[in-house]
């Protein structure tokens, strides 16, 4: 007698459709582990993500979750009025290093530090991916795009914005971790700081914040394959993986 | 216990995720084949050497691999 | 019911609870700080959600995903804060969600005065955002009638997924008048099938959004919009005609400045010209049949525009009356305020001109 047990399959928290993503792009890799992380909370049913302005704009179109699509940036906005009004969804922003760290940088200070309870998603690969390679706010020293053709440069561009370590310095900021899915380890540890997020969110602690160092193969001109080392060898050393504030951590901590 | 790895090869990108983490590296990406979009899909060049890990299922951008393990009882 | 003495920003934002609302997302600028003020306090006692938001554009978002999961939210601002909304009014329009922002005009432009004005008539009524895309702009003279008009507000952004904006000069904000609070039906609950809610039970998901890529699909969505857009031209007009029968001359006003120039016309009826007082209350749809009909007599010999600008419903007048009759303008602008008269000099020299 034979048993077959399917080891790995597609999720049914993606629509059954082709994305528009490039090859190799880290957009699809992370979709699939939010709508892993849906089906195996049961909140499908109850989700309610945000899509940003940039590649993502069309992660309604893959998820199988409502979605808002929201302004430029405005992200947390847009999920502070839904959530305000429907506590009991699960509600996640999904937004890039433009949408958060540059015309949105207003919202997602306010946002956290008013503890909203949603949870964002910031997917930064340090480069303007949907409009052709621009520089990002978090496009580091010396790498180039097509506005800063030598490299950025600190006194023409200013310096790398590190969004998670000057957030978690908010009160209302109860969880973030930055993380990657540059290989598998990294993956695992990935869907785990998503599951928490949202796991927390249904709590009720506050704010919940995951980054993800993510690639850009097209615009950093690398194969998919190179663009995942890149991370690992220079953005992770300007963007340290970690979690940067966990208040459930210091409770656990007490409590022993 | 026999481990089959499937693709959908029409949504392959040939982004070669999936070949960089096999811990066996049994797959590659077929330059002699191109897909409906023109990609050189990604292809398993031996199904026996396959422990059923699922990274590359796991990786894949586009959810194109099914990793299933059969075993007999 | 007896009157009460109402400071009118207050007025507008208990209108609005008794209208139904529970959420509203504001940010401080004068002269409508008393609405966020008033609504931090009252909202949480009706049991709604309040959030002064870091900005105007903020605010506007909220509303926004708010009313993207079903819940009719509001905002408002004044002048310069809805310049900075005007990209989330846009996207309202796109999505076909309802809304209801309030614009306290103040004198612009920039950063301005903080004392009344009318120059945003073109930004209403031309370009509520980017875009192909109309909002109902509502425009009370007093307390009473915004109080009334706020209703009709929430009324109006549900029937048609639209947003909808009152349009009031900042003296409306900040005068007292005696007013009455009228008994009315609790509004009934809408259905929204389309709010981002949570999936239906069949696993449908709902997708709030205003990206429409594919031009052709994009042309024929905006051709639904503006289907719409005629319904609302066809049933929503709303103006006030007083003494416009066998009058001399036709005066044209909106808001506070319509109240003055009923005052310069009966200073003309002392002196034996008739002026009859044409007050559009929605300046979108902009009641220009009835306008033409009026202008029409045989006995009127022009029609004279006021407003606190430097003339924009005029340009909505001469597009009604297609040169049917001379259009004359007065006004003052930068926060000053006409005076009666001015205005009867101002009727008494366009008659003179016209002859």
């Amino acid at each position: 007698m034979a048993r077959t047990q399917v080891v790995y399959e597609r999720s049914h928290g993606l629509k059954d459709v082709e994305t528009h993503y490039c090859p190799g792009c880290h957009h699809g890799i992370i979709h699939k582990l939010i709508a892993e992380v849906l089906v195996e909370m049961d909140l499908l049913d109850k989700a309610v993500g945000i899509s940003p302005v940039g590649c993502a704009v069309l992660a309604g179109d893959y998820l199988n979750c409502d979605f808002v699509e929201a302004a430029h940036g405005r992200a947390p906005a847009v999920a502070t009025g839904v959530k305000r009004t429907h506590p009991d969804l699960l509600v996640f922003t999904y937004q890039g290093d433009g949408d958060l760290a540059s015309i949105g940088a207003g919202e997602i200070v306010h946002a956290t530090a008013r503890g909203e309870q949603f949870t964002t998603i910031f997917i930064n690969n340090a480069i303007y991916g949907m409009t052709g390679g621009q520089m990002a706010p978090t496009t580091l020293l010396g790498q180039k795009s097509t506005t800063s053709q030598s490299g950025r440069e600190a006194a023409r561009h200013g310096m790398p914005l590190r969004m998670s370590e000057m957030l978690s310095t908010q009160d209302g900021m109860a969880y973030c971790e930055r993380v990657c899915v540059a290989d598998m380890p990294n993956l695992h540890k990935a869907k785990k700081a998503i599951k928490k997020a949202f796991t927390l969110q249904m709590q009720g602690v506050g704010h919940t914040f995951v980054e993800f160092l993510s690639t850009c193969p097209t615009n950093w001109g690398m194969t998919p394959v190179d663009a995942g080392k890149w991370v690992k060898s220079d953005m992770n050393r300007y963007y340290p993986l970690g979690v940067f504030k966990d208040l459930t951590a210091k409770k656990e901590a007490a409590e022993e | 216990m026999k481990a089959k790895v499937t693709f959908n090869l029409d949504r392959c990108k040939g982004c070669g995720l999936c070949v960089s983490v096999c811990p066996k590296q049994i797959l590659w990406l077929d330059e002699t084949v191109t897909n409906v979009k023109g990609y050189h899909p990604s292809g398993i060049s031996d199904q026996d050497k396959c422990i059923a890990c699922g990274n590359c299922a796991r990786i894949c951008p586009d959810s194109v691999i099914t990793v299933t393990k059969t075993k007999e009882d | 019911m007896p009157k009460e003495l109402w400071k009118g920003n207050e007025a507008i934002a208990e209108a609005a609870i008794r209208a139904g609302c529970r959420a509203y997302f504001g940010y401080p600028i004068t002269p409508q700080n008393e609405i966020p003020e008033y609504m931090s306090r009252r909202m949480p006692e009706a049991g709604g959600v309040f959030v002064q938001a870091e900005s105007e554009i903020a605010a506007i978002n909220m509303v926004y995903g708010a009313s993207a999961a079903g819940t009719l939210a509001m905002t408002s601002s004044s002048s310069p804060g809805i310049s900075l909304k005007q990209e989330g009014i846009s996207y309202l329009v796109g999505a076909e969600l309802p809304a209801v922002i309030l614009n306290m005009m103040r004198g612009g432009p920039g950063l301005g005065t903080i004392q009344p004005g009318q120059a945003d008539y073109f930004q209403a009524t031309r370009a509520p955002g980017h875009g192909d895309g109309r909002m109902v702009v509502l425009a009370p003279a007093g307390i009473q009638e915004a109080v009334d008009l706020m209703q009709d507000s929430f009324d109006l952004a549900d029937r048609y997924r639209n947003p909808v904006m009152m349009l009031a000069d900042g003296m409306i904000g900040q005068m007292m008048e005696p007013i009455e609070w009228k008994e009315t039906e609790p509004r009934p609950p809408v259905e929204k099938p389309w709010a981002a809610d949570g999936r239906d039970g069949d696993g449908k998901t709902h997708f709030v959004t205003s990206l429409r890529l594919q031009s052709e699909k994009n042309e024929r969505f905006v051709q639904s919009l503006f289907e719409k857009y005629a319904a609302i031209e066809r049933d929503e007009v709303r103006y006030e005609a007083v003494g416009c029968e066998n009058a001399d001359l036709l005066i044209a006003a909106f808001g506070t400045t319509a109240r003055i120039a009923l005052s310069a016309a009966r200073r003309l009826e002392k002196e034996g010209v008739r002026a009859g007082l044409f007050r559009p209350i929605t300046l979108w749809p902009f009641p220009s049949r009835a306008l033409r009909e009026l202008a029409g007599q045989k006995s009127v010999k022009a029609v004279m525009t006021v407003e606190m600008s430097m003339g924009q419903m005029v340009q909505d007048v001469r597009l009604a009356l297609e040169g049917m009759k001379p259009v004359t303008f007065y006004g003052r602008t930068g926060g000053m305020v006409p005076e009666p008269a001015h205005i009867a000099e101002a009727a008494k020299k366009t008659l003179s001109e016209v002859k």
